[in-house]
C-alpha cells in the first residue's frame, strides 16, 4: 500500500486500538529465532520462517521487526518488483521482504543463514549471461 | 485488462493455442521455465515467485526448491473458465491477485483459453475458441466454474443460447479435473438460499464422474484460488480434500482456531455491540454473531489484500461464507449458541398450557381419589371368613 | 442435508420440540404432585411448617456423618459432577448467551480453560460413578435400565460438548449440532425419568422439614 497514492484529507482516526497484551506472539517467535541460530552454529543448517503463516495481531509484525532492528547489510533487488534483503542487528538473522510492482508485500520471511539464497547469482542466469556476453563481444568484434 | 493483453504478447485470447496446432513439430507446449526465460525473466525472479507461491500455498519454506523444480518443468495446461449464475465477484477476487506481474506469472503458466470477463473475443468467435480448445486438449484441460446452475428452467441462465446445464455437461466431458470456485459453484451459494426460486444447484450436484476441487468463499481469497491452480501445476495432482471437497491446506482449520482474537474468547472478553468499548479494544466478536467456530477457511492466516486484514480484524463478525447454506444459517448477527427461533414465546405458551393441563389433571386425580375413598367399603369379619 | 442446514434445524425446530416437551412435562408433573394434597393433620401445630421446610431444603445439602460414612464415594463423586454440570451449563459464555436470548438477561461468565478442565473432571466423576454402581452388589441390584439411560443422557452433553469445543474427529458445524441435539434428548427425557429429582428434591426436602417443623422439633 503506497501511502503517497492515497489522498488523505485531515487525520484518519481508527476506533480499534492496537493491543497485543494477550496475543503474545513476539516472544515465542524470538525464541524460535534463537533456536534457529543455535542450529546454524552447531549444524550449519538454514532455517526459514514464513511470517505470513502465523496469525499475528495488528502491530505484532512491526514489533518483531523493530526488535530485530537493522544491521550492516541492506540489499535491494529489482526482480519482478522490489525485494528487500536486510541483515538484522543479529548477524545471521535476515529479513527477506518481497513486494509486487504495486508495492504490496506478497511475502516476508525471516531467514537464519549465512546468506539468503536469493542474493546469490543463479546458475541458469550465469550461463545465460555467459552466452549473452559472448554474443555481445562477437558483435562488437564484427563491427570493428 | 490491458495488462492481460500485453502479457500475452499481443496475441488475441485463444489463438496461441491454434498457433501450436499448425507448427511443424505438432502441438508443442513450452514448459513454464522456457516460457519465462523467453520472456526475459531471470531465475532469481523465478525464485522470488516460488517463494511467494510457497507462502501463498501455506507450504513450509523448505518446499521452495521443490516448487521451483516442478514449475520449471511443468507444461502449460489449457484452462476453460465457465461463468454461470454468479455475480462475477470470484473473477474480481482473482484478478486482484493478478493485479501485478509476479502473480500474473500464474496466468502465464496456464493458457486461459476461455473466460467471459477477461477474454478479448466475443460472440461466435469466443464459442469457437472454446470448442477448439476442448477438442485439442480433450481429457487434459482444466475446467474452472463459478456460479450455480439453475435446474428450475434452463432459460434462467444461458450463454450464447446454451443453457448452463448443457454447457457444463458438454464441457465437463473432456476435462481432466474441475475446480468449482466460489460458494455458488461449490454449494449453490446465494441463489440456492431459501426459497431457491431458480432451482440452483452446485457443480458437485450435477457432475459425478470427474474429480472436483471445491474452492468456496463469497468470494474465495484470491491467493487460495491461485494456490489451488498452482498446486495442480506444480504436482499435477489434486490437493488433499476434506469431506466436502475443499483443499485441506486452505480449509483445514476453522477461523476460530487461527483467529488472533482467540485469547479474548478464552478469557471471556467480548464486544457486546458494535463500536462499544470492547469492540474498540479488539475483543472477541462471538456475541455479535461470529460464525468463526463453525467456518473453515484461510482468512485468519492468509487474510485478504495481500495479508492486510480480514473481517474480524476489521471489527465485523465472520459470516461463515465458505460453508454450504451459510445464507440460511440462522442470521449473521445471531450468535451460534442462540436458538434461531423465538423460544421465549414457545416457553411461555407451553407453560400456560401446561399449567392449565396440570390443574385439569390434578382435578381429575382428586376426584378419582375421592371416589375411591367414597367407594371404599369396610372389610368385615364375614368377608374375611369367606 | 448440508451441515449448516442440520445445525440450523437443531437450533430451530429441534429446540422448539425439546423446550415444549420439557416445560409441559415438568409443569404437569409438579402440578399433579402439588394438587394431590396432603392428609389433614388433626394435631395442633407446635412450630412453623414453612420455616422448618425451607430450612431443611438448604441443610440437607450437607449429609450427616453416618450417611456420609456409608456412601462417601457416591456423595463426593456426585457433588463433583453436579458442581461441574452447574459451571459448564450456567457459567460458560456461549451458554449464557443462549439463556440471555430466551430469558432476556445474562450474567458474568467463567474463563473457558476453567470450564474445559471442569468438563473433564465431571466426565471422569460420572464414569467412576458408573463403575462403582456396577461393581457394588447392592447398587447393581437396584439399578434399572432407566437409570443407565439417564446416566448416558447426562454424560453425552458433556462428552459431545468437549468434542465440539476441541473440534475432534468431524467438522465444527456437525459436532455442534450433535452436542445441541444431545442436550435436547436430555430435555425430552427429563419429565419422564428420575431426572425430575432436580425439582422434586425441593418438594421432598421441604416435606421432611415441614413434618418436623409442624411438631416443633429440629429436622
Amino acid at each position: 500500500m503506497s501511502e503517497a497514492a492515497i489522498p488523505v484529507s485531515g487525520e484518519v482516526k481508527f476506533n480499534i486500538q492496537i493491543s497485543d497484551e494477550l496475543t503474545q506472539n513476539v516472544k515465542p517467535l524470538l525464541h524460535e529465532i534463537k533456536h534457529a541460530l543455535e542450529n546454524l552454529i552447531e549444524n550449519g543448517e538454514t532455517s526459514i520462517i514464513d511470517l505470513r503463516s502465523i496469525p499475528l495481531a495488528p502491530g505484532e509484525e512491526d514489533r518483531i521487526l523493530n526488535t530485530l532492528g537493522r544491521g550492516e547489510v541492506q540489499a535491494q533487488l529489482d526482480a519482478l518488483g522490489l525485494s528487500e534483503v536486510t541483515e538484522t542487528r543479529y548477524a545471521g538473522v535476515w529479513v527477506v521482504t518481497h513486494y509486487n510492482d504495486e508495492d504490496n508485500i506478497i511475502s516476508r520471511f525471516i531467514e537464519v543463514t549465512t546468506i539468503p539464497v536469493i542474493l546469490c547469482s543463479q546458475t541458469e542466469d550465469i550461463m545465460a549471461a555467459y552466452s549473452s556476453l559472448t554474443l555481445d563481444l562477437d558483435e562488437s568484434q564484427q563491427t570493428n | 485488462m490491458t495488462d492481460r493483453k500485453n502479457n500475452k504478447d499481443k496475441l488475441p485470447a485463444g489463438l496461441d493455442q491454434h498457433e501450436g496446432i499448425h507448427s511443424e513439430s505438432g502441438p508443442f507446449e513450452k514448459t513454464l521455465g522456457e516460457t519465462l526465460r523467453s520472456q526475459g525473466i531471470s531465475r532469481r525472479s523465478f525464485l522470488k515467485f516460488c517463494a511467494a507461491t510457497a507462502s501463498m500455498m501455506a507450504m513450509s519454506p523448505a518446499m521452495i526448491p521443490k516448487i521451483a523444480h516442478a514449475l520449471e518443468s511443468a507444461r502449460r495446461p489449457s484452462v476453460i473458465w465457465l461463468s454461470f449464475q454468479e455475480c462475477t465477484g470470484c473473477t474480481e477476487s482473482l484478478t486482484r491477485a493478478h493485479a501485478s506481474t509476479i502473480e500474473s506469472l500464474i496466468f502465464d503458466s496456464i493458457s486461459l483459453d476461455y473466460h467471459h470477463t477477461l477474454q478479448a473475443a466475443a460472440g461466435h468467435a469466443a464459442e469457437e475458441a472454446r470448442e477448439a480448445a476442448m477438442e485439442e486438449n480433450f481429457g487434459k484441460y482444466l475446467l474452472v466454474v463459478d456460479g450455480s446452475i439453475p435446474l428450475g428452467n434452463p432459460g434462467y441462465s444461458t450463454i450464447a443460447g446454451i443453457s448452463n446445464y448443457d454447457m457444463l455437461m458438454e464441457t465437463a466431458k473432456g476435462a481432466a479435473a474441475i475446480i468449482a470456485v466460489g460458494t455458488c459453484a461449490t454449494y449453490g451459494g446465494i441463489p440456492h438460499a431459501d426459497p431457491n426460486p431458480t432451482g440452483a444447484v452446485s457443480v458437485g450436484d450435477i457432475i459425478k464422474d470427474k474429480p472436483i476441487i471445491n474452492v468456496p468463499g463469497c468470494p474465495p481469497i484470491p491467493v487460495v484460488i491461485t494456490g489451488v491452480l498452482t498446486h495442480f501445476l506444480t504436482f499435477g495432482t489434486i490437493p488433499e480434500l476434506d469431506h466436502i471437497g475443499r483443499p485441506k491446506v486452505f480449509y483445514g482449520q476453522s477461523i476460530h482456531d487461527r483467529c488472533y482474537r482467540r485469547p479474548f474468547y478464552d478469557k471471556g472478553l467480548f464486544a457486546e455491540t458494535f463500536d462499544d468499548e470492547g469492540a474498540r479494544k479488539g475483543w472477541c466478536l462471538y456475541k455479535l454473531g461470529c460464525k468463526g467456530p463453525t467456518t473453515y477457511n484461510a482468512c485468519a492466516t492468509t487474510k485478504w489484500n495481500n495479508g492486510t486484514s480480514f473481517p474480524i480484524e476489521s471489527g465485523h463478525p465472520c459470516l461463515g461464507c465458505s460453508e454450504p447454506d451459510f445464507w440460511d444459517g440462522g442470521g449473521f448477527y445471531k450468535s451460534i449458541s442462540m436458538p434461531t427461533e423465538n423460544i421465549t414465546k414457545t416457553a411461555i405458551y407451553t407453560a400456560a398450557g401446561a399449567a392449565a393441563a396440570g390443574v385439569a389433571l390434578g382435578a381429575m386425580n382428586r376426584s378419582k381419589k375421592n371416589s375411591a375413598a367414597a367407594a371404599h367399603s369396610k372389610t368385615t369379619i364375614d368377608d374375611l371368613e369367606k | 442435508m448440508s451441515e449448516i442446514e442440520f445445525l440450523s434445524w437443531v437450533r430451530g425446530t429441534g429446540f422448539q420440540i425439546a423446550v415444549i416437551i420439557f416445560i409441559a412435562g415438568v409443569i404437569i408433573r409438579l402440578g399433579e404432585i402439588l394438587l394431590l394434597g396432603r392428609k389433614t393433620n388433626l394435631a395442633e401445630a407446635k412450630g412453623s411448617e414453612m420455616g422448618g421446610g425451607l430450612r431443611t431444603v438448604v441443610t440437607r445439602s450437607v449429609p450427616d456423618k453416618s450417611t456420609f460414612k456409608r456412601s462417601a464415594f457416591t456423595i463426593v463423586a456426585g457433588y463433583i459432577f453436579h458442581i461441574g454440570l452447574f459451571v459448564t451449563i450456567f457459567l460458560f459464555a456461549p451458554h449464557i448467551l443462549m439463556f440471555k436470548d430466551i430469558l432476556g438477561f445474562g450474567w458474568p461468565s467463567v474463563p473457558t480453560p476453567i470450564v474445559d478442565a471442569l468438563t473433564v473432571v465431571s466426565i471422569i466423576a460420572l464414569l467412576a460413578i458408573l463403575v462403582h454402581r456396577m461393581r457394588d452388589n447392592v447398587l447393581r441390584f437396584i439399578t434399572t435400565t432407566e437409570d443407565y439411560l439417564v446416566w448416558l443422557l447426562t454424560i453425552l452433553p458433556l462428552i459431545t460438548g468437549y468434542i465440539a469445543f476441541h473440534r475432534i474427529g468431524m467438522t465444527a458445524p456437525t459436532l455442534l449440532a450433535i452436542h445441541i441435539l444431545s442436550v435436547q434428548l436430555l430435555l425430552i427425557a427429563f419429565p419422564f425419568t428420575k431426572l425430575m429429582h432436580a425439582f422434586t428434591l425441593v418438594l421432598a426436602r421441604w416435606y421432611n422439614g415441614a413434618i418436623s417443623g409442624y411438631r416443633g422439633v429440629e429436622s
